[in-house]
């Protein structure tokens, strides 16, 4: 399958032979990055005009109405407008350098994270044979991101968000990356693309939650771990208004602030889509199932398997939402006693029970 | 690393040294060297409810010590009572606790009138107390609903608001205001309740009871609620006393003591004799007795006991006029009194002084935020940052009353 990304295969046939291979590689590069940068961008405004609506409707309101007509449909692009034209505020006695570092940094590793990421069987930036671990990998680098930004602030309360987010990813890293090894066992790669491939029989329904009953456990704990990863509530201490002002992002505002909310939504949409890809079928649906017998694996096929991952991905992030509107927040003590005292060792377990699980159905089958 | 820095490292000194060398620990001691860092929060600070400083030392996540600082919203109301005339201060008391403005004119004008020495239409002192029950179901809302705020539940905050949106309406119709009523005045009230209002009121109180148990079941029983604030900020009720605090910061410590009933004024003597509401006390249900849920769940209580007031108010009811015969300038004949009301907060106290003028000699105000605060540097040490977050909010100050 290891046939260089579908954007190099469409600009190949088109190039002038003066360009050369590399021409053409350098041009996809570019073009790959442009569409990872737009979508983060449309993930983040449609997420934030999502949450807005889903928080106000919990809430007995309306949210946004009026920008752009249909339900305020256009507020983020106005928000964001009125982002990009605020002053750039850097306090006095704030490391600059770090402190304009930081934003940059947490959206690169977010950028890179993202890359990771197919977007449909035949469309992929790169084909990763370690595709999962990069995706963790990278969005790990995000909390340096953070504690730099803590940091810099010359701010009390940015520190202490710092050092929050520092602790309370210490703590959860374990159970997000032993969880998700429980549905590795079963399906035997790191790829994406694969894992998703594997979930295809039962009509599309053949999700690794339904194959094993420890992946289904250890989705639950997969899932706890990554609301603290990407800090949403009730993991959401890094920030946590109420205590600390804004956390870590007390000293920021305008467009810099803005890459930390678009970081923040991104990556709920890249970790739903990796809850998706290995527990809950990736591409995989009765619906991507029907493409198949109608349209082989052409474009049509292509453009379920897309909107069946947006689907997904979306609905973690309106499952994230429900549970911010609802749940008060934790105490930085619970955080650290569920994470490591409960979340690791059933963790543990789940990927105990599924090796066994797998090993028996080896053994007997 | 900056010479400012080395300053402020704190020396190990041969005493530490020696109980570390004991323990065995002396090149942990020193090699890690630990400061308390000491954070302002506020007096521009989400949880501190208004503009309230509270000066914590803290080590890393843990209080070791707090210190309230007041007088950011300090507007010189006591003084202003020395120079207006006894009617014109009234507006004035709205502005110290503006969430329960209605029991603050209420408890001005009972003073003002225990020097008068006048009678008060029986129609005015029950529209008093539907008016004064209603704002502390009001304020209680507000406490309520921001303590879920503080706790991170911003849910219940807006479901809370919805409701004392009902109330404030209900106010805009008899007072034309929706904060500072100045309603309930000198000799009585000042008009009639517009036709169809009590029947009104009477149907907030139907829906306002189903609400009711939806709030608490979203989030005084929450799991995560219940674990944020038991055991949290535990006032015992030697300390409530020893403090004098007063309010539900009083009885959520098992302390029986309501103003309403054990220092009756206006009808509530009557209302006490027809057993219409009882006190509800701290319990220690969740955790200990007298912790942050205790405190909330007694504010909670209290609003399905206002209700049953209100309810007792709208069936005895009856026409007439609502406000004594007062001359247009008022003089106070000369004496003085003290009178305190069961304010949501805690015991407002009036104490009035007159020499037979048109002025007040003395006008002082004890308020509850202020008498319950100075607890915080009690019971905020030893807790953690998020838990002081709890505790203030547990607290309920209003800081327009704390700095008057």
């Amino acid at each position: 399958m290891n046939d260089g990304n579908a954007i190099y295969r469409f600009l190949q046939p088109l190039a002038p032979d003066f360009v050369g291979d590399w021409g053409v590689v350098v041009t996809a590069a570019m073009v790959g990055v442009g569409i990872v940068v737009a979508i983060v961008s449309v993930i983040a405004m449609v997420s934030v005009w999502l949450e807005r609506k889903v928080s106000a409707h919990i809430q007995c309101r309306y949210g946004p109405m009026y920008v752009g007509g249909w339900h305020g449909w256009a507020q983020t692009i106005a928000d964001g407008v009125k982002l990009l034209t605020k002053e750039d505020l850097i306090p006095v006695g704030a490391d600059r350098m770090l402190f304009m570092l930081s934003p940059s940094i947490l959206l690169g590793a977010l950028f890179a994270a993202m890359a990771a990421l197919p977007l449909a069987p035949a469309f992929y930036f790169g084909w990763f044979d370690l595709g999962v671990f990069m995706i963790l990998a990278f969005s790990s680098l995000t909390t340096i991101g953070v504690v730099m930004a803590g940091w810099a602030s010359n701010s009390k309360w940015s520190l202490y968000g710092a050092m929050r987010e520092a602790a309370q990813v210490v703590a959860y890293e374990i159970p997000l990356g032993v969880s998700l090894l429980a549905p590795l066992l079963v399906a035997g790669t790191f790829n994406l693309v694969e894992a998703s491939h594997d979930q295809a029989d039962f009509f599309g329904m053949g999700w690794f939650v339904f194959k094993n009953p420890f992946v289904a456990a250890a989705s639950v704990v997969f899932f706890i771990a990554v609301l603290a990863e990407t800090k949403r509530a009730p993991f959401d201490l890094p920030e946590a208004e109420s205590e600390l002002v804004a956390g870590f992002l007390t000293e920021y505002s305008g467009i810099r602030w803005s890459f930390f909310f678009m970081e923040e939504y991104a990556a709920m949409f890249l970790m739903s889509a990796v809850t998706a890809f290995f527990f809950f079928g990736g591409f995989e649906s009765p619906f991507t199932y029907l493409a198949h017998e109608a349209f082989g694996d052409g474009i049509g096929y292509q453009l379920v398997c897309f909107a069946t991952l947006a689907v997904k991905g979306f609905a973690g992030i309106f499952l994230m939402m429900w549970l911010r509107w609802t749940l008060p927040r934790l105490r930085i003590d619970q955080v650290m006693t569920m994470g490591y005292k409960y979340l690791t060792p059933i963790a543990l377990l789940c990927v105990l029970g599924a090796g066994l699980w797998e090993g028996l159905k080896y053994a007997l089958f | 690393m900056s010479d400012q820095t080395k300053e402020h490292t704190p020396t190990i000194t041969v005493a530490d040294q020696r109980v570390a060398s004991q323990k065995g620990e002396r090149e942990f001691m020193m090699d890690v060297r630990t400061q308390d860092l000491e954070v302002n929060m506020g007096p521009q600070h989400p949880a501190t409810h208004g503009v309230m400083r509270i000066l914590i030392r803290a080590d890393g996540e843990l209080v070791t010590g707090a210190q309230p600082h007041l007088g950011y919203l300090h507007r010189c109301a006591e003084k202003i009572g020395e120079n207006v005339e006894w009617l014109q201060y009234l507006p004035y008391t709205d502005r110290y606790d503006y969430l329960a403005a209605m029991n603050n004119n209420l408890g001005y004008s009972l003073a003002v009138e225990a020097l008068l020495g006048i009678e008060i239409p029986r129609r005015a002192t029950m529209l008093r107390t539907i008016c004064a029950e209603l704002n502390r179901i009001a304020s209680h809302l507000v406490a309520f609903g921001t303590y879920g705020l503080d706790l991170g539940a911003f849910t219940p905050f807006l479901y809370c608001f919805r409701e004392r949106e009902w109330l404030l309406m209900l106010f805009e119709k008899i007072c034309g205001a929706r904060l500072t009523y100045s309603y309930l005045r000198i000799g009585g009230v000042f008009n009639d309740a517009p036709p169809g209002w009590l029947e009104e009121v009477a149907y907030f109180c139907d829906v306002f009871e189903e609400k009711w148990a939806e709030y608490r079941d979203l989030l005084m029983l929450n799991h995560i609620f219940i674990k944020r604030t038991a055991d949290i900020g535990v006032i015992t009720p030697a300390q409530a006393l020893d403090f004098g605090l007063t309010g539900p910061m009083v009885r959520g410590s098992g302390i029986d003591w309501d103003l309403r009933r054990d220092m009756p004024y206006m009808i509530y003597g009557e209302i006490c004799d027809a057993n219409v509401f009882d006190v509800p006390l701290g319990t220690g249900e969740q955790g200990q007795l007298g912790d942050c849920w205790d405190r909330v769940y007694v504010r909670v209580q209290e609003m399905m006991e206002s209700i049953k007031i209100v309810r007792w108010c709208l069936e005895n009811i009856e026409d007439g006029p609502t406000i004594a015969e007062l001359p247009k300038v008022l003089r106070v004949p000369p004496g003085e009194a003290y009178v305190g009301i069961e304010n949501p907060r805690g015991e407002l106290g009036h104490y009035v002084v007159s020499d037979g003028g048109k002025v007040a000699v003395r006008c002082r105000v004890r308020g509850p935020s202020f008498c319950n605060l100075p607890i915080l540097e009690d019971i905020m040490p030893h807790t953690f940052l998020a838990d002081s977050v709890a505790i203030i909010g547990s607290t309920d100050v209003v800081i327009g009353e704390t700095d008057r």
